[in-house]
């Protein structure tokens, strides 16, 4: 058994440390953030509030709880969203390399890639209203052409290898092929893009509910958070940091995962480490 | 000159090399032969010092008097390239796609601060017009040179620096017969020329045997047997050279008749590709395949022969029915073969490929690899039926049926390309098309697929498409051979009528560049001397 890269557990850790808390504040968590009481604002950290309170009275660890799990959500959502519209068009692009078909799927990734995501994100967002559900929508677009490139540039050498010429004499169609023989075979590629696609995810969220063009109150979110405490940002700096510093491990959390996989995954690598 | 005394390596624990022990002077050509996995390259790669991590090493590897094995790695950058050139297999891969050749000649020279750059570009010229390729630019990119030419740039780049020793490994092995030849001579003329040492590492004793002055017979890490060349064939003192000569000489038993009733018929076969873009417009159509007529006879072995280029692969994905054709008919038991043909018509007629790492889904099981033909037929079996069926197709290979559990990585080259087989004959074909399908493996393994073949042609009463750029491989397996050259079959004939009197001048070329051992030991020795 290989020893499994340092970064995959570092990383596999914090993002299961973020998702566990996330899905726990479905069910619980230390107080009812959608209950302001103005009595006990801006506590600091204390046996009963754990990061102390913010200027409407909620408590920073439940308000952290229920934003990531915002936050994730929506980001976990656009990447789904990526792969399930991307991946089929990046396989379908690589069976019919050459063809009309390739170009067309190519150039209008080209085309999505053309435009600032974020701008985009922001207009999509300002035109159809501010909400959740926009956000993926805006987010998991700028998806799509990622998870088409990467499964193409993956598929296309599977693509001339002879066991695709076997399963071709076996009267397999390129659909078929392209599920049963490329798509397992690419499987790892898409995984390490996964991940880096999701710490992106969170990022664009943080950034749309930043300029209040995500999730609605009274729904909680970490870009929220930030915003509303800019404000006290020289009074109350933990009311700005603690959220902050949520995002930077989430990410960073993430892309150490991803960069673990990669390792854990790529062929080479694992030759190289017997 | 160079001098490996009692070699032995292991990497993790894995013994890889034991007591290695040879001696290559100046001038001289050393012959090391050995099937994959007998430790050859690891032999070569001890003496550059590039060995893997993780290895324990014992013994010496001198250079006159230094001790290359003790050397760090800031002085043995110094010896490679300088007094050590190395040449690889794959020419295609050896060299960077992305600088010109004659940056890559002259890379050697610049490293070693032998030259300024106006300097190394002359000498890489010089280079590249020694290894004959005068008419070939400096600023040519890798990819415009045929696999030949770029194993050429590939020596011009070792020998730059006047090397005192040259490692080859397996330098033809990727190469066509008639280039290989020409390689061969090259490196012989250049070993004359400068009085280098040549260390040939080849699988093939043919190969050697014409060239090496002394060759050494490698076997699971050891050196079984070493000398003079004429003496060690003559005398194949080890039972394991023995077995490998047997092996490349080897003629598996052929019984069963050919019929006269043609089961496949190609009637003017072509297939064209679109001509290069030249700006706006196009340049004439590619005429890959041109005009290919021929009758494969039930229970026949056929052999279609013709080196790289010249249209067989394109002709074969015709056969298969895997492209269309441009014009003409390709007719399987009285039927067309299209992309479009039926599911049940595709199953009369399976493939083996040359490859036996590329071959298969590397993350199926064998079994799921081997019933993957069954999507031909409209009722395939289930359950046991199926499972039997697998148990049947790997016994027929000569594998246990308990493999069918097993995953690709698990099995050698040989047995793979069972594999390969047993998933052809599952859907019970009449036609196998062999594609290169011993080419990749070493001589004593080819020699045991080769028996099979013949035994399965017996047992399933099989017609055979033998495909190879290889004549000395259809000469063992096949009634009849059709040599295709530029698209178009330049000669056909009965296979021994074919070996013993060619009549087109590229088969006699095709046939003079094979490299062969010698038939009578006796008679050939003083040749050799």
């Amino acid at each position: 058994m290989n020893r499994l890269p340092f970064t995959l557990v570092v990383g596999a850790i914090i993002t299961a440390f973020f998702v566990g808390t996330a899905l726990l504040s479905l069910v619980w968590t230390p107080h009812d953030i959608t209950e302001l009481e103005i009595s006990q604002r801006l506590q600091p950290a204390s046996a009963t509030y754990w990061l102390g309170t913010d200027q409407f009275g909620r408590d920073m660890v439940s308000m952290l709880m229920e934003g990531s799990r915002t936050s994730i959500a929506v980001a976990l959502i656009a990447v789904g969203l990526g792969i399930v519209v991307g991946v089929p068009l990046g396989l379908a692009a690589a069976a019919a390399r050459g063809s009309l078909l390739d170009e067309v799927i190519m150039r209008g990734n080209d085309l999505i890639f053309a435009f600032p995501s974020l701008v985009i994100a922001i207009l999509i967002t300002a035109v159809y209203g501010p909400s959740a559900t926009n956000a993926i929508v805006a987010i998991g677009i700028f998806n799509i052409p990622v998870f088409a490139r990467v499964a193409r540039g993956g598929a296309l050498p599977i693509w001339t290898l002879d066991y695709i010429l076997a399963a071709r004499t076996a009267g397999k169609s390129r659909a078929r092929i392209s599920a049963e023989h490329v798509l397992p075979n690419i499987a790892n590629l898409l995984i390490v893009q996964a991940t880096i696609q999701f710490s992106l995810g969170i990022l664009a969220e943080a950034a749309l509910s930043y300029v209040n063009l995500g999730a609605q109150p009274p729904t909680s979110s970490i870009g929220k958070m930030l915003a509303e405490s800019q404000t006290m940002i020289y009074s109350n700096p933990s009311l700005a940091v603690l959220p902050g510093l949520a995002i930077v491990i989430m990410v960073l959390g993430l892309n150490l995962m991803g960069d673990g996989l990669r390792d854990a995954l790529d062929p080479r690598l694992r030759r190289a480490r017997g | 000159m160079i001098e490996i005394e009692h070699l032995t390596l292991g990497i993790r624990g894995t013994p890889i090399l034991d007591d290695v022990s040879l001696r290559i002077e100046q001038g001289e050509i050393f012959g090391l032969v050995g099937e994959s996995g007998s430790g050859k390259s690891m032999t070569a790669l001890s003496v550059m010092g590039l060995l893997p991590r993780g290895t324990t090493i014992n013994g010496a590897a001198r250079l006159d008097d230094v001790d290359l094995l003790t050397l760090r790695e800031h002085d043995l950058r110094q010896i490679r390239g300088n007094d050590i050139g190395m040449i690889f297999q794959e020419p295609m891969t050896a060299l960077n796609p992305v600088q010109t050749i004659g940056d890559q000649v002259a890379e050697t020279l610049l490293i070693h601060d032998a030259a300024d750059r106006a300097e190394a570009r002359r000498i890489a010229r010089d280079r590249l017009d020694r290894v004959g390729l005068s008419h070939i630019e400096l600023d040519r990119y890798p990819h415009e040179l045929s696999g030949g030419q770029r194993q050429r740039v590939c020596i011009a780049a070792a020998i730059a620096l006047h090397p005192r020793l040259l490692i080859a490994d397996e330098p033809t092995t990727a190469l066509d017969v008639t280039t290989q030849a020409q390689i061969l001579d090259l490196l012989k003329g250049i070993v004359a020329e400068e009085n280098m040492a040549l260390l040939l590492i080849t699988h093939d004793l043919a190969v050697v045997s014409d060239m090496a002055d002394r060759i050494a017979v490698m076997q699971n890490g050891m050196i079984v047997e070493q000398g003079e060349t004429a003496q060690v064939l003559r005398d194949q003192v080890h039972p394991y050279t023995s077995a490998l000569f047997a092996a490349s000489a080897h003629q598996p038993d052929r019984t069963e008749p050919a019929q006269s009733d043609a089961i496949l018929s190609l009637r003017d076969v072509h297939r064209h590709y679109p001509g290069p873009r030249q700006g706006f417009i196009r340049g004439d159509p590619v005429r890959a395949v041109d005009g290919v007529s021929f009758d494969l006879q039930r229970g026949e072995s056929l052999g279609l022969v013709g080196e790289s280029g010249c249209g067989k692969s394109t002709l074969t994905r015709a056969i298969l029915g895997l492209d269309p054709v441009t014009s003409g008919q390709i007719i399987l038991n009285g039927a067309e073969i299209s992309p479009a043909m039926p599911r049940a018509r595709r199953a009369q007629m399976q493939v083996v490929f040359q490859d036996p790492y590329g071959s298969f889904n590397p993350r199926w099981r064998v079994d799921r690899i081997i019933a993957e033909p069954y999507f031909l037929l409209d009722a395939p079996p289930h359950g046991i039926d199926r499972d039997d069926a697998i148990s049947a197709a790997l016994e027929a290979v000569r594998l246990s049926p308990g493999d069918a559990l097993k995953y690709p990585h698990e099995f050698s080259g040989g047995q793979r390309q069972r594999i390969a087989i047993a998933r052809a004959l599952i859907t019970r074909p009449d036609l196998l098309v062999l594609d290169e399908a011993v080419s990749a493996l070493d001589v004593s393994v080819r020699a045991q697929i080769l028996d099979l073949l013949a035994d399965l042609q017996t047992e399933f009463g099989l017609s055979y498409l033998f495909i190879s750029h290889d004549l000395t491989v259809v000469r063992a397996i096949t009634d009849r051979v059709l040599v295709m050259q530029a698209g178009r079959i330049v000669e056909q004939g009965e296979t021994q009528a074919m070996f013993t009197a060619p009549q087109h001048p590229y088969t006699q070329s095709l046939l003079a560049a094979a490299p062969r051992l010698p038939d009578d030991i006796g008679e050939r020795h003083d040749a050799l001397v």
